[in-house]
């Protein structure tokens, strides 16, 4: 234990790591509450597979691997992603449901064709772009974990900024419109963070996993507390949590990737919080179910029976 | 066969035995549950890889099925407590599922031919080389045995349950009373996507699976409003798309199962934008027509309700339409020349008068 | 008509794609009163509201309050939407919803403080809320969640509202609390415009009524506009069938 401690702080890899995974799960934790809250937990899978063909594009474009370069790309694809998605549920027949995995497929089929033919054009160059499919935590150097705490600072200051505004958006954007706030900019706002945590997260834990890192902290935290601000807190410290412990359990261990480590860590955290929180937790609700549900009914019949006895009397 | 041969017939097998199904998950909305499907079975592949001692074709789909139906059941658990949004349900699940699929891998058979990457882009490009031999007897690809078996159990099952399907799907309600259990169908639906998507794993790989039923689907619901004409084009759909698919990524020396989905991709784009019925462009001509056609019926509402009455000479002035309608000049003299035009109004100067014809058609958009 | 219209719509159509939902509409709405827009369904009455707050794209027409665009008047308009529009599983509580209706005047980046908690506090008070301050909205009864949103209303301190559907699902208390307050309101010099869709008490509950089917039939004070013609005019043909079912109900009460 106090190794692991030790190790935290001065093992150059195993800092990177645990940072990057805690970082991710803060913002990702963060945002995710806003996603959760209007219902638009999968659009963070459907961005994350979005953003491939970006990544490779970038690649093509500019020949270049470094981080920023191809981030930007997917966040452009991301980007285009949800636009599509918005004009396709809003414009056609096909439903949200649909439109959110043509979106997906079609993007992701698309950015595997690119990286096998970036892949076997220039042989060696690619190496590094398919670590965005499963993320390489283990790969984080401390340029990477620099660049993720940027994004992810400018994308918290935001919501600290926008905090009462994002929040009045989330719960009812049509009173909000009618006090003159312009929905439809804020709303592009907020998924565009969203969009920032999605591409911090590619590096982490990869395209398949990343809905979990927005969805579980948030679903979890809500379970605690009936206040937004403090659910919020609390997603980016589940967030956090899992991130790390994922990252440990991952390191010490040999040949476990960290990404999956993270995500069984949350899901943990998760059905932890929706079966024993206080107050929301379904095993109390069972506990109480079983122990008052003779006396419900009895209650029942007796109240049908006053109601009975009531409209005979009328009658 | 050459090899270029056996693989545009997986491809097309593949993809008719995916967008058969694929018709019934676009119109039941449940698109991402079959993603949620295709990942979740990884758990169910590794277990059945242990317990088989090795890879087996019939552990696979049995360990597969089983896993997909614990993902389904695991969904509708935890969206009935109602603490869970629907999607969010999913979204929780399924990472879980993949992340301890993937997880059991590195850990247990990390040595092993169980790579993940083909899982998620798998590899119909080794199709012909995986062949099938029974008693010694070489009986061609198995690729091809696999999903024309499945091919046909789809097509069958689709076929023999139609009127259950259809009537599960557009009003479960009545399926309920009727007899015809919407939970049982539901199930079925969802282990039969899920046998199809293990089947079609080593083929085209988890993600274009999912691709695979969805794409063509939703292709064909923008371009028909009939489920057996849907089902037939989607199949369309996807055939020409794994065949077209082979050619680019001959072409291009990519995946050949990203190749398919992309071609899938462009295929859905041009039915987005040029459907006759649905599509985008359709739509913003009709929406264009409908808006003059609306402009000169308010015209003509607005002249009968000041029709007679004192302010009729300054409301109906031409000026004052401009102004309250909140019209552009152009817009307006375009309403103006269309209503002349088809004989509605009659103008005086600068008042503007309902003919008889004007009259008529005002007091019959009022019925409307 | 004359300087004191609080709201003046002229010529206002709305249409979602190929439906025209409201035709042509001319209405002015006077100062001071409590006004009732009545009609069947889908004649249009949320949606008359919702164009006259810009919520919604309008096909033609323009609006005026107090004689002046809409968004230069946002502070004199408290807005209440339907229960049914929002999740009240949002993890929040009474008091913090109210204090949402401050968020207008507050600006940007600032936080509600004490002064918006206390202003909020009050308000709930009014709708005979201050109980419930502190409970979690998914806790509230649907009467009590209505309150809330009337609540919010007043936090906002306009002089004009508009209302929508605020009676539909709520207990006889919160019936009662809301026409006392809209009396309140009036009392106050203000205006409030209610989607209403309840024939009976609308005549003991306000003093103007706006008849509406997709076109305007009738507008002005009961005593001219709640005529048989008028309301046969409105709900057409079910009308009748209507009167029937007032008589069925006279009969066994």
């Amino acid at each position: 234990m106090i190794q692991l401690l030790y190790d935290l702080v001065f093992n150059y890899t195993l800092r990177n790591v645990a940072l990057g995974s805690a970082l991710l799960g803060i913002v990702s934790g963060v945002l995710g509450c806003f996603a959760v809250l209007r219902r638009q937990g999968l659009l963070g899978d459907a961005l994350a597979h979005a953003a491939l063909p970006g990544i490779c594009i970038a690649f093509l474009l500019t020949g270049s691997k470094s981080p920023i370069v191809l981030l930007i790309g997917a966040g452009i694809a991301s980007w285009l992603g949800t636009l599509l998605i918005l004009r396709i549920v809003n414009d056609t027949r096909i439903s949200e449901d649909s439109a959110l995995g043509v979106v997906l497929s079609v993007f992701f089929g698309f950015g595997i064709m690119l990286l096998t033919f970036i892949a076997k054009r220039n042989d060696a160059n690619q190496a590094g772009l398919d670590k965005f499919l499963f993320g390489q935590a283990a790969a984080l150097v401390a340029s990477d974990v620099a660049l993720m705490a940027l994004l992810g600072g400018v994308a918290l200051l935001i919501v600290v900024l926008l905090y009462k505004e994002f929040k009045l958006l989330t719960f009812d954007p049509g009173f909000a419109l009618s006090l003159g706030y312009n929905t439809r900019q804020l709303s592009v706002l907020l998924t565009s963070l969203i969009v920032v945590a999605v591409v911090i997260g590619l590096q982490t834990v990869g395209v398949v996993l990343m809905a979990a890192m927005l969805i579980g902290p948030a679903v979890a935290a809500r379970q605690w507390t009936n206040r937004f601000s403090t659910m919020i807190i609390l997603a980016g410290v589940f967030g956090a949590l899992s991130g790390l412990s994922g990252a440990l359990l991952s390191v010490t261990q040999t040949r476990i990737p960290t990404g999956p480590m993270v995500i069984l860590s949350m899901t943990a955290i998760t059905f932890i919080s929706i079966i024993f929180a206080p107050n929301r937790g379904i095993f109390w609700d069972w506990l109480r179910r079983k122990r008052h549900g003779k006396n419900y009914l009895q209650k029942a019949m007796n109240e049908w029976d006053t109601q009975r006895a009531a409209k005979e009397g009328r009658l | 066969m050459s090899s270029g041969v056996v693989i545009i017939l997986t491809g097309v097998l593949v993809a008719s035995a995916c967008a058969v199904l694929g018709c019934f998950l676009v119109l039941r909305k449940m698109a991402m549950l079959t993603d949620a499907i295709s990942h979740a079975i990884l758990p169910g592949i590794v277990a059945a890889y242990f317990f088989a001692h090795g890879p087996n074709i019939l552990a696979g789909f049995l360990g597969a099925a089983i896993a997909g139906l614990i993902t389904v059941v695991l969904i509708e658990t935890l969206q009935n407590t109602r603490r869970v949004g629907n999607e969010s349900a999913i979204g929780i699940i399924f990472p879980a599922m993949f992340a301890l699929g993937t997880f059991l891998v590195s850990k247990f058979f990390a040595n092993v031919h169980l790579d993940t990457d083909a899982i998620l882009y798998g590899n119909i490009e080794f199709s012909s080389l995986d062949v099938l031999f029974i008693n010694g007897v070489n009986l061609g690809p198995q690729s091809l045995w696999i999903m024309g078996a499945l091919c046909i159990i789809n097509f069958s099952f689709v076929i023999i349950f139609y009127k259950e399907l259809k009537l599960a799907t557009f009003d479960p309600g009545l399926a309920a009373t009727l007899g015809f259990s919407p939970v049982l169908i539901h199930y079925a639906l969802m282990s039969i996507v899920s046998v199809t998507t293990v089947g079609a794993f080593t083929a085209v790989g988890a993600i274009l699976v999912v691709a695979l039923m969805i794409v063509p689907a939703a292709t064909a619901y923008l371009l028909t409003d009939r489920l057996p004409r849907m089902i037939m084009l989607s199949v369309l759909v996807g055939s020409l798309s794994a065949f077209l698919g082979y050619w680019l990524a001959m072409l291009l020396d990519a995946s050949i199962a990203g190749a398919m989905v992309s071609v899938a991709g462009v295929l859905f784009g041009l039915a987005l934008l040029f459907s006759p019925s649905h599509g985008l462009v359709a739509r913003w001509l009709r929406v264009e027509e409908q808006r003059n056609r609306f402009a000169s019926e308010m015209l003509v509402v607005h002249l009968l309700n000041h029709e007679g009455s004192p302010e009729f000479a300054s409301e109906n002035n031409i000026h004052h339409l401009r102004q309250e309608l909140r019209w552009s000049d152009e817009f307006t003299k375009r309403v103006l020349r269309r209503a002349h035009n088809e004989g509605l109004i009659q103008q005086r100067q600068d008042i503007l008068e309902l003919t008889e014809t004007g009259r008529q058609r005002a007091q019959l958009v009022i019925a409307r | 008509m004359s300087e004191q219209a609080v709201v003046r719509i002229n010529d206002l159509t709305v249409a979602y794609g190929e439906k025209p939902v409201l035709w042509d509409v001319d209405l002015e709405l006077p100062e001071g009163k409590l006004i009732a827009i009545i009609g069947p369904n889908g004649a249009g009455k949320s949606t008359l509201i919702k164009a006259t707050l810009d919520l919604i794209p309008r096909a033609a027409g323009s609006v005026e309050i107090f004689g002046r665009p809409y968004s230069e008047q946002r502070h004199l308009v408290g807005y209440v939407p339907q229960r049914g529009s929002v999740d009240w599983d949002f993890p929040t509580n009474a008091l913090d919803v109210v204090m949402m209706g401050t968020y207008g005047q507050i600006g940007w980046f600032k936080r509600p403080g004490k002064r918006e908690r206390e202003w909020a506090s009050h308000c709930l008070e009014q709708v005979g809320m201050a109980d419930y301050a502190n409970r979690q909205i998914s806790q509230l009864s649907g009467g009590q969640q209505q309150r809330v949103f009337l609540a919010r209303a007043l936090a906002q301190n306009a002089k004009l509202y508009f209302m929508d559907e605020p009676f539909v699902g709520v207990d006889a208390m919160t019936e009662r609390a809301i026409v006392d307050l809209l009396r309140n309101l009036r009392a106050q010099g203000k205006t409030v415009v209610v989607v209403h869709h309840d024939l009976d008490s609308a005549p003991e509950y306000f003093d103007w009524l706006v008849l509406l089917n997709v076109r305007l039939i009738a507008a002005g004070s009961f005593a001219e506009t709640f005529t048989p013609e008028n309301l046969t005019r409105t709900y057409g043909g079910r009308m009748q069938l209507l009167n029937q079912a007032s008589v069925a109900t006279e009969v066994t009460r």
